[in-house]
């Protein structure tokens, strides 16, 4: 074997063991995207639940005070 | 203490771990010397010992959250323990499969059944795995968390005792990293630390992610149970 032949299939396996990090990573974070759509999905099913909940009141008034709590938690936490 | 890290993210955790893993690996990559004795093949080494050696400290991490959540009884305990092992027996599938492509190169063989570090590291790799099926056969949440607890704290003893057996086994053809003897070149030696650096930041911003994604399905599950009752 000559010596650049073995630097080419040294090449190969340093990418190799590279990119199955990389795949694995992927893998990983395509599942937990899998998930965040699931609580995406939840959160949606959530919403509309609470809407119905309360019927009587106007949606914009709903959304209006939840953006007040919301603003409120945040300098809260500040 | 708390202050101190009060500026610290998940996301200003994960854009460091990306700047330090590009450095680290821009480091070992282009700036330290090729190795005489390997080659070009030795750059698996930057990837290869910084994954095992987080992962092994991950398990040791994991038996000290439930250590926390046997004395305490506090669930957050066990979930910190839970997600330490799932994060470290991923990164312990990849130790396995980059040394087993470094060995092929290296050595001629995808694995070494005589040699210690690699069958260790293998045993540690399938006791954790062990952990899943443990785990979810009980379904009482308070005996779950309590069982669990106590095999994370059994496997990570096993796992530094599991370590000296092998520093003090014969080695075959696996070089030992952190010995006194022969250690790394200078010019070696800080890319490789970054590189560790690097991962360690990565396995912590893995299970803030991880913990993160589990307290939300977990306050959706609440949010849903009490709309459902006042439905």
């Amino acid at each position: 074997m000559t010596p650049l032949l073995a630097l080419e299939s040294n090449t190969g396996y340093v990418a190799g063991a590279y990119l199955v990090f990389l795949l694995l990573l992927l893998i990983y974070v395509a599942i937990m995207a899998a998930r965040l759509q699931r609580i995406q999905r939840e959160l949606r099913e959530l919403g509309d639940l609470a809407d119905r909940s309360r019927p009587g009141q106007d949606i914009g008034e709903v959304h209006e005070r939840e953006e007040r709590i919301e603003s409120v938690r945040e300098e809260a936490r500040r | 203490m708390a202050n101190a890290l009060s500026f610290l993210t998940l996301r200003r955790l994960a854009v460091a771990t990306v700047i330090v893993l590009a450095a680290g690996y821009s480091l070992a990559f282009f700036a330290a010397p090729e190795d005489a004795d390997q080659g070009f093949i030795q750059k698996i080494f930057y990837l290869h010992v910084p994954l095992a050696t987080v992962a092994l400290l991950g398990f040791i991490v994991a038996a000290g959250w439930a250590i926390l959540h046997l004395r305490t009884g506090d669930p957050r305990y066990d979930a910190r323990s839970y997600v330490s092992i799932h994060i470290s027996v991923i990164f312990g599938l990849a130790v396995l499969i980059t040394g087993a492509i470094w060995a092929k190169g290296s050595w001629g063989v995808w694995w070494e059944w005589k040699e210690p570090t690699l069958v260790s590291f293998l045993i540690i790799f399938l006791l954790y795995a062990t952990y899943y099926p443990l785990r979810y056969a009980i379904e009482d949440r308070d005996q779950q968390a309590r069982y669990s607890s106590v095999f994370a704290i059994t496997a990570g003893a096993f796992v530094p005792l599991n370590f000296l057996a092998v520093r003090l086994a014969q080695p075959l053809i696996h070089p030992r990293t952190f010995s006194s003897a022969g250690g790394l070149p200078d010019s070696m030696l800080w890319p490789f630390l970054v590189c560790l650096v690097g991962m360690a930041m990565l396995w912590t911003t893995l299970i803030w992610f991880e913990l993160d994604a589990k307290a939300a399905r977990g306050d959706l599950k609440r949010i849903r149970r009490a709309l459902e009752a006042t439905a």
